[in-house]
């Protein structure tokens, strides 16, 4: 997902205080971040919201590539506005995991270098102006799939910015498929432009909720604490479940030789992802991973002048108001 | 009861830490279409008061969701402590008579 294979913290703390807090947690009390809550508590939801908002962040390069090139000026409208809202998105939650007493550059310096991760997602090139559907339409479908159980969390911030977040998703993912549906639907060259984005980005989208995790301990602890809320291979299923049919309409073919529709468990019996590629891509070894944190690292250095400058001018005009006073 | 704080905590290691010259944090309040009060929508970073208004116009009224900004830097924000909840709530737990139902009103009145 936008955010994968978070560990979570072991606890060592007062037994009463825990059961207490995981008593308010079972009642679906929201935790707040003056709450008391154990110290793992607070590390894992900071590693987990600060990675879900790097993703949200990185996630914008992309897209952001295609934005000069977008066929009309009504798709870069759209473009702009998707990739406009994926900023917003990464400061909901950055102001989510601020509660928890992290900073907003704390957390940007450790994405910038490589201590905290984002999503393996980003890390693959888009080559085509199909693969702005692929994107809209598998990549926010599969965020979606996660989003929306999550606005459930036990974390009252983090619960709210996914609020926020899910109101804008539909639009992300109608965006994608409707540049799906125009491309498969046009001559046959845009038809294959359709169906190689579709090539490209199965597996990896598959690959966005994690590998199977039925037994790890870590999620069985999240699980608990409501900082996750499904498993990834329950996520997966119900992500192949809702997409196959939607390629059918367009005509397009989903790359696994082997689905095949389950009568009996009422399910797509699928091809996995190969994993190796993905512990590949998360160690750094991805198609697009240097470029996408050059590109961050850049960003943050050529801003310094204009974060420092502006803070300057801050600091100068509230000296100065203070000595009028 | 404890006195008021900070709306955000202070975690042990926050202290230790250098500080860092970071644009401040400002708590957002947007008041809707349709004449009700500002409510608070999020926070974010800005140099001044000027740019967090600029700021939380982008991220935070993209979809028409207002008509007003307000805009407070979080550190001036005064908040309850969770540990005041049984002090400053429960005394209201026992009067019901502040609620209209508790009184029966014959159904000749009318209504009221
Ligand atoms: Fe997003
Ligand atoms: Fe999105």
């Amino acid at each position: 997902m936008y955010a994968q294979m978070i560990k979570s913290e072991a606890t060592q703390e007062d037994p009463e205080k825990l059961t207490a807090f995981q008593a308010r947690i079972d009642a679906g009390e929201k935790i707040e971040p003056k709450d008391w809550m154990p110290a793992g508590y607070r590390k894992t939801l900071i590693r987990q919201i600060g990675q879900h908002a790097h993703s949200e962040i990185v996630g914008q390069l992309p897209e952001g590539n295609w934005i000069t090139r977008a066929p009309t000026l009504e798709r870069k409208a759209i473009l702009l506005a998707k990739v406009q809202d994926e900023a917003g998105h990464g400061l909901y939650l950055y102001c989510a995991a601020e509660t928890l007493g992290v900073s907003r550059d704390e957390l940007t310096e450790m994405l910038l270098d490589g201590r905290m991760k984002y999503s393996s997602i980003f890390n693959y090139p888009t080559l085509t102006w199909a693969d702005m559907g692929a994107v809209g339409w598998l990549v926010d479908g599969a965020a979606i799939m996660n989003q929306v159980p999550l606005q459930r969390t036990s974390f009252g911030p983090y619960s709210r910015a996914m609020i926020r977040i899910c109101k804008e998703e539909s639009f992300h993912q109608r965006q994608g498929y409707d540049i799906m549906m125009k491309m498969a639907q046009g001559t046959p060259a845009q038809k294959k432009m359709a169906q190689d984005a579709l090539n490209r980005f199965w597996y990896p989208s598959l690959m966005m909720f994690g590998p199977s995790d039925k037994d790890s301990v870590h999620s069985e602890q999240s699980m608990a604490w409501k900082i996750k809320m499904n498993t990834n291979d329950e996520l997966r299923q119900k992500f192949v479940d809702q997409t196959v049919p939607q390629a059918e309409y367009l005509g397009l073919t989903v790359p696994d030789p082997d689905l095949t529709w389950n009568e009996e468990t009422g399910h797509y019996d699928f091809t996995q992802p190969d994993w190796s590629e993905f512990f590949d891509v998360l160690k750094g070894n991805g198609p697009c991973n240097r470029e996408r944190l050059a590109a961050r690292n850049k960003a943050w250095d050529d801003g310094k002048w204009v974060r420092d400058g502006l803070l300057a001018h801050a600091e100068k005009k509230a000296a100065r108001r203070m000595a009028a006073e | 009861m404890s006195s008021p704080n900070a709306a955000y905590p202070d975690t042990p290691d926050t202290n230790a830490k250098p500080k860092r010259h970071e644009w401040p944090l400002w708590e957002i309040f947007i008041r809707g279409q349709h004449g009700m009060s500002h409510r608070h929508v999020g926070s974010l970073h800005a140099p001044d008061a000027e740019m967090a208004i600029k700021n939380a116009r982008d991220v935070y009224t993209r979809r028409n969701e207002g008509v007003s900004i307000w805009v407070v830097e979080a550190r001036h924000i005064a908040a309850s402590s969770p540990s005041d909840k049984g002090p400053l709530y429960e005394p209201s737990e026992s009067k019901v008579y502040r609620h209209p139902t508790f009184f029966d009103i014959p159904e000749d009145v009318g209504a009221m």
